[in-house]
């Protein structure tokens, strides 16, 4: 899953001329900062983050792209989380089975959870890493935070000030 | 050069990730083992000596001859209400005794929920938020006690922050000195069981005590019907006689049961409520002028529902411990990686910034900074020198068709 980006085959002269900067600047961009999106717990302990919009994020990128991503991760989450026909019947089924069938079958909320994986992957290529963002998956933050790192490309801001607005969309 | 490649990695969590959680287990908590092994050997012991079970009589070990010689004493029990009843009472015993076992085992060696440390930049943005929140503390005076005020289903609840984790815990975690960790709806500590027992394992914990009482029932209630059958039989004395071993174990399982009844019925109780032993122990939602229980559906089936037949909930820490193997391609190790020139350290009150060289010195650590000692105090490692498209490079918008790459971390 992915694409992959194998700059040795790749003819575009474009292309190689950022390879090259790539390999002298060795970073083209950087980490600038980091924003925590937190979970709210209005509705109990099940898993949902805030959909308020952090101010870091301001410039880079549009307060209704970013509503969206975090309503639809709670969505997911929700999904998951959800106590019904099916989780009573895989809960029983399980006991029945001294639970020893978690051992061969994936569990609904492990279906869910690669459903996400793939959703953040795809929310990231299309509309983060083109702001110079990165969400990081809850999961490897222990459900705790969404993780929005946000780079700022080098290149173009080499004698800025070093702020975090500084925007890369400089023109090449 | 080798091109950068997008593969997707499979995570823990789409195998077992129990396994991880064995070795973790085994490597600490060296005292707290010898208790798990007291509750495998008593209940195994008392059932084989009443099941007689040939099979599976262990071999060496003093203790285990010694059960052996009283088993050999009780083998005419199995075969005897095998024979004088039917043969589906041994078998049924059997069944109960290996779901006993399982379910031990389940909750002895799964995540009972832990809650992983915070990374550095999580903990240094949590910091900085409670200062800003603070204000201008004068010298000299304790600083507020940190605590974050949520409102869940209309009620007030407290958000402690943990030291040792570096986190605000959320509502119905508490942090086990035991295991030395953050449990989420941490229900207690069981030594018997040797682990915590909380939000992933507590229905295992609570069919282990329920099964392990139906089983002490059992056997106490068949080994009594044994002893009445053979006196009806040869008379009272004479089976006294036959049977020496059969009375110590009743004697264990009275006992037994008391306690074991007992911790499932308060269990029961707790479950039906929608609370934790934790809470219960605190009197967290009991009095008048406290808060009521906001996570109880005040309908006993709805509550019993959700705790026992909810959703199977992953394990987070596996998850951890799958990235830190791969340093420094991860996302979370990738930003020292990253930044391998070391830099002079910038401020700014709202948002800190990673170190430029233009800028001067300053004294307010920045997020950035936390991970640099990584960065500055070790040369590029060879991995980074040779091959520069391992970094996880975002480019510009303006070029975003061709350099953005993914490194082998988040998916």
């Amino acid at each position: 899953m992915g694409r992959s980006w194998d700059f040795q085959h790749d003819n575009d002269p474009k292309h190689k001329a950022i390879f090259h900067n790539l390999q002298e600047l060795r970073h083209s961009a950087s980490l600038a900062n980091k924003v925590f999106i937190q979970r709210d717990y209005s509705e109990g302990t099940t898993c949902r983050f805030q959909t308020k919009f952090p101010s870091e994020l301001d410039s880079r990128i549009e307060r209704t792209l970013f509503e969206d991503t975090v309503k639809t991760l709670n969505n997911y989450y929700a999904e998951a989380e959800k106590i019904g026909g099916q989780s009573y019947l895989e809960g029983c089924l399980a006991c029945t089975t001294a639970y020893i069938i978690f051992l061969c079958m994936e569990t609904r909320y492990e279906k869910v959870l690669k459903k996400i994986g793939r959703y953040i992957q795809e929310q990231n290529e299309k509309i983060y890493a083109p702001r110079g963002l990165l969400i990081t998956d809850p999961i490897e933050r222990g459900m705790r935070v969404i993780e929005i790192s946000i780079y700022e490309d080098r290149a173009s801001s080499g004698s800025s000030s070093g702020s975090s607005s500084t925007s890369g969309t400089s023109a090449r | 050069m080798s091109a950068v490649m997008i593969t997707r990695k499979v995570r823990k969590w789409e195998s077992s990730g129990k396994e991880h959680f064995l070795l973790r287990w085994t490597r600490n908590d060296g005292p707290q083992k010898g208790v798990f092994y007291l509750t495998l050997f008593l209940i195994v012991g008392t059932c084989l000596t009443v099941l007689s079970i040939r099979v599976s009589r262990p071999i060496a070990a003093s203790t285990l001859f010694i059960w052996a010689m009283i088993t050999k004493n009780v083998i005419g029990a199995c075969p005897y209400l095998a024979i004088h009843l039917s043969p589906a009472i041994p078998v049924f015993a059997i069944v109960l005794f290996l779901f006993v076992m399982a379910m031990l085992l389940r909750t002895s060696f799964s995540d009972p929920g832990v809650l992983p440390r915070a990374l550095p930049e999580e903990a240094t943005f949590i910091e900085m938020e409670i200062e800003a929140a603070n204000g201008n503390v004068p010298a000299g005076q304790r600083p507020p006690p940190r605590i974050r005020n949520v409102q869940i289903n209309g009620q007030i609840v407290k958000l402690k922050y943990c030291y040792t984790c570096k986190i605000f815990r959320p509502p119905r975690a508490s942090h086990c000195s035991i295991c030395d960790n953050c449990v989420d709806r941490f229900d207690h500590h069981c030594p018997w069981v040797g682990n915590c027992v909380g939000k992933r394992n507590y229905r295992y914990f609570y069919l282990f005590t329920l099964s392990l009482s139906l089983l002490t029932i059992y056997i106490f209630t068949f080994d009594i019907v044994h002893v009445v059958l053979r006196s009806v039989d040869s008379g009272f004395v004479k089976t006294l006689q036959d049977t020496p071993g059969t009375y110590p174990f009743v004697l264990v399982c009275f006992f037994t049961l008391w306690s074991v009844v007992g911790l499932t019925g308060f269990h029961t109780y707790l479950i039906s409520l929608n609370q934790t032993t934790n809470e219960d122990i605190k009197g967290s939602w009991s009095g008048k002028n406290r808060v009521q229980n906001p996570y109880s559906h005040k309908n006993i089936l709805k509550n019993c529902c959700e705790v026992l037949c909810g959703p199977a909930y992953p394990s987070v820490l596996d998850r951890r411990g799958l990235m830190r193997d791969d340093l420094p391609i991860t996302s979370s190790a990738a930003v020292p990686a990253i930044r391998s020139n070391p830099v002079p350290q910038t401020t700014k009150t709202t948002a800190p910034l990673i170190p430029n060289e233009h800028t001067p010195d300053d004294t307010k650590p920045s997020i950035a900074d936390t991970t640099n000692p990584h960065a500055e105090k070790s040369s590029p490692s060879p991995k980074e020198e040779k091959q520069p498209t391992l970094y996880k490079a975002l480019h510009s918008p303006s070029l975003q068709s061709t350099v953005w790459t993914y490194e082998k971390t988040c998916f």
